[in-house]
């Protein structure tokens, strides 16, 4: 690939800048150069299509070690890549998880080895996950890891939370907490209301999550840490939300494409696809989400990719494994904001690449000067139907099956090399 | 006759429209006359093959289905898997497919899942019938309660109907309330609060933790069964304050009107959720009819299904 590339013609969505123009963007050595700055180098027509710095996804599920068919590097790579996912945050809960720095080494090379995409980890806050004894969180953010978290699982004991967020407050590093009281939380497979006492399911109350956030957030209150609340799907946790980011400006809060996407009345007859964690929430709850969205409460919005196999999926609802593919869906998916004129192209990609990369530290997610060239082209108006037996992935479990969607993404680059091309876009 | 029933599958009680229902009564009431009369049943089903596929432990609800295949002259098949595939790492959907390849004419399932009845229904070819799964809906034994209220009122519409107990978890409940309010009566939940969310009154329903008021004026007190493994002091402090607070005693009964009738799914508890001598008075309970009728309202299930296979 040439050292210096200039797409023309295309519509520029920096999400460090309120208004997208329409203009020139060059490449050198796999930065990005300059904006309107004249052709250099090979020249690719975008032909008025959208060039926009790649995603960044924090909560991704690569299940290796542990459970390689459900996906492995080269398949999650392959996905993101396809998707327009260029920076993927994994998390540590695989089989075993990534608690302790041998691990994560391992963890690092096989990324390295057959991942085109970035891979930035995630440690274990607890070894095993299990929320009992934590992990060498020194070693762990020496050896490289971006933040700390037990995935899906919140610590049920508050004093060893607060004894290991202490402990971890040494190293100024972010904890990504799940925030959803564990007991409440815990065997339950769909959110209170009428719909779970229709359908006869165990559910936990919204304020689960209520009591979630102000756990976690008066714990860190007083600490020298950042806390990233991984999904916040409930307007009453989005009220108590509020409230706390107006006075700690190290706590910021994601929320997945599915939760405001869907409802619980999505999950219909006993849906598998549907059952996410958290599980998705009344029409009242995804409703205060998107405007949670439109008011920039909420910083990033992520796939939480959590790859199932079938067998997984193929049982009754409450035995089934709970968690969706997103990384092939996530862009027409959360392109439906756009659509729905609740936010500008350049206001979405502050929330699907540059809020995340700030969050892990990461200088990435802008067309600035002098960054990594991470981008994407797409036409954001396509047409598509989604059908999961042409994903990438090598799990099929997404609730978007079927469904028409805008948005398909023609190119990705990471460090100015393509690593995903459409057929149809011509370079 | 001609007799039709809309769906293939009885899985809850929104499968059933208003008339499908009259006709599963009307043929109910066919079979209850033969069976009191003890007339020679004569066939006039095609030889059908029904497997009772019971997940959970049943006694009385099996024995029920498997008289009524057999009176209605099916070969009929008990496999209770709780105790053997299951353990042996078997799927739900394996043995779906696995019993599917028996070609039966029909399933009679019983899961300890919600939901469980419905997903395996989507992978046979034949009829399934939900013989109660999880939490979620026993719509045959909804069907015979409410036959069984109809025997005794002499209608079916405009009663005040009082459900007491483990609303939270009981299927029995969920397929009477759906089943009940079709017919506009007016269905009165009675339970401690932990045992009966509020989201039955966002459809609705009228909530009550104090049974003297539920039961005030009622025509059919129905009780359910409390599930052992509540009682342990997760969900309700001890038996004796559950007898007290919700039990069915004669002072309760008293406040209903004067001819109501008291109901239960079985198996009772005895002095927890009712009263012994009540549950054995004839002129007010109406236990052992629901088991009766229970046996003649299944045979109808079976037979419209079936036909409607033919």
């Amino acid at each position: 690939m040439e050292k210096q590339i200039t797409f023309i013609n295309a519509r520029l969505i920096d999400p460090k800048v309120e208004i997208e123009t329409a203009g020139t963007l060059t490449i050198n050595g796999g930065l990005i150069d300059k904006k309107n700055d004249g052709i250099k180098g090979k020249v690719i027509d975008c032909k008025g299509m959208c060039l926009a710095p790649g995603i960044v996804d924090i909560g991704v599920k690569v299940c290796e070690p542990g459970e390689k068919h459900k996906e492995s590097f080269r398949s999650a790579s392959s996905a993101a890549a396809a998707g327009g996912v260029t920076s993927l945050v994994t998390r540590p809960d695989t089989k075993p998880s990534i608690d302790n720095p041998e691990l994560l080494e391992f963890f690092k090379n096989r990324g390295k080895e057959a991942s085109k995409v970035r891979i930035f980890p995630t440690a274990s806050l607890t070894k095993r996950n299990n929320g009992k004894k934590m992990t060498e969180i020194g070693f762990l953010h020496d050896g490289g890891a971006v933040a700390f978290t037990d995935g899906f699982n919140s610590i049920p004991n508050t004093k060893i939370f607060h004894q290991i967020l202490k402990y971890a407050s040494d190293f100024n590093t972010l904890i990504i907490g799940h925030p959803q009281d564990y007991f409440l939380t815990k065997n339950t497979s769909a959110t209170n209301g009428v719909f779970a006492s229709i359908k006869g399911l165990s559910s936990s109350p919204d304020f689960a999550e209520k009591i979630g956030i102000e756990r976690d957030t008066a714990l860190i209150s007083n600490l020298n840490i950042r806390y990233h609340a991984d999904q916040v799907t409930t307007k009453i946790g989005l009220d108590v939300l509020r409230d706390i980011k107006a006075t700690n400006n190290r706590i910021t809060a994601g929320t997945s494409v599915h939760h405001l996407l869907f409802n619980e009345l999505d999950i219909g007859n006993y849906r598998t696809f549907f059952k996410l964690k958290p599980p998705l929430r009344s029409n009242a709850d995804r409703e205060a989400l998107t405007e949670a969205i439109r008011e920039g409460l909420i910083d990033n919005i992520c796939s939480m990719h959590t790859p199932q196999d079938e067998e997984s999926k193929r049982l009754p609802f409450e035995e089934a494994a709970p968690g969706a593919v997103g990384l092939e869906t996530i862009l027409p998916a959360s392109l439906s904001l756009y659509h729905n004129k609740i936010l500008s192209l350049n206001q979405l990609f502050r929330l699907l690449a540059l809020n995340p990369a700030n969050i892990i530290k990461k200088s990435l997610g802008c067309l600035d000067e002098g960054q990594p060239a991470d981008i994407i082209i797409f036409d954001p108006d396509k047409p598509v139907k989604i059908d999961r037996f042409q994903f990438r992935s090598k799990s099929q479990n997404t609730p978007f099956d079927g469904f028409n969607l805008q948005g398909e993404n023609l190119l990705t680059m990471v460090e100015g090399e393509i690593i995903f091309k459409k057929n149809s876009f011509e370079v | 006759m001609e007799r039709f029933l809309q769906t293939k599958h009885l899985i809850q009680i929104d499968d059933l429209s208003r008339s499908d229902i009259e006709e599963i009564f009307a043929l109910a009431e066919y079979y209850l006359q033969k069976n009191k009369n003890k007339v020679e049943q004569k066939h006039h089903l095609q030889s059908f093959t029904q497997i009772n596929v019971f997940f959970e432990n049943s006694t009385r609800t099996l024995a029920s289905f498997e008289l009524a295949g057999k009176k209605l002259g099916g070969i009929v098949q008990d496999i209770r898997i709780a105790t053997s595939s299951i353990q042996k790492g078997e799927t739900l959907i394996d043995t779906a497919l696995t019993l599917n390849a028996m070609r039966p004419d029909l399933l009679i399932v019983r899961h300890s899942s919600s939901g469980a009845v419905n997903l395996l229904s989507e992978k046979v070819n034949c009829s399934v019938l939900n013989a109660g799964d999880g939490s979620h809906e026993h719509p045959t034994q909804a069907l015979l309660d409410f036959l069984t209220i109809k025997h005794r009122k002499k209608k079916k519409e405009g009663l005040i109907i009082a459900i007491c107990g483990d609303i939270s978890h009981s299927r029995v409940a969920r397929s009477n309330i759906a089943l009940l309010c079709k017919f506009n009566n007016q269905v009165r939940l009675i339970g401690p609060s932990n045992l009966l969310p509020n989201s039955f009154k966002d459809m609705g329903l009228e909530i009550y933790n104090r049974m003297e008021d539920g039961v005030r004026n009622a025509d059919v007190i129905m009780m359910l069964r409390l599930q052992k493994e509540r009682m342990k002091g997760g969900f309700i402090p001890s038996r004796r304050e559950y007898f007290n607070r919700f039990g069915l005693d004669n002072q309760k009964l008293l406040l209903a009107k004067s001819d109501a009738i008291v109901m239960h799914p079985g198996p009772m508890n005895r002095g927890v959720e009712i009263d012994g001598i009540i549950a054995d008075d004839l002129n007010r309970s109406v236990i052992q009819e629901q088991v009766e009728i229970g046996v003649a309202l299944r045979m109808a299930v079976l037979h419209l299904l079936v036909d409607r296979k033919n």
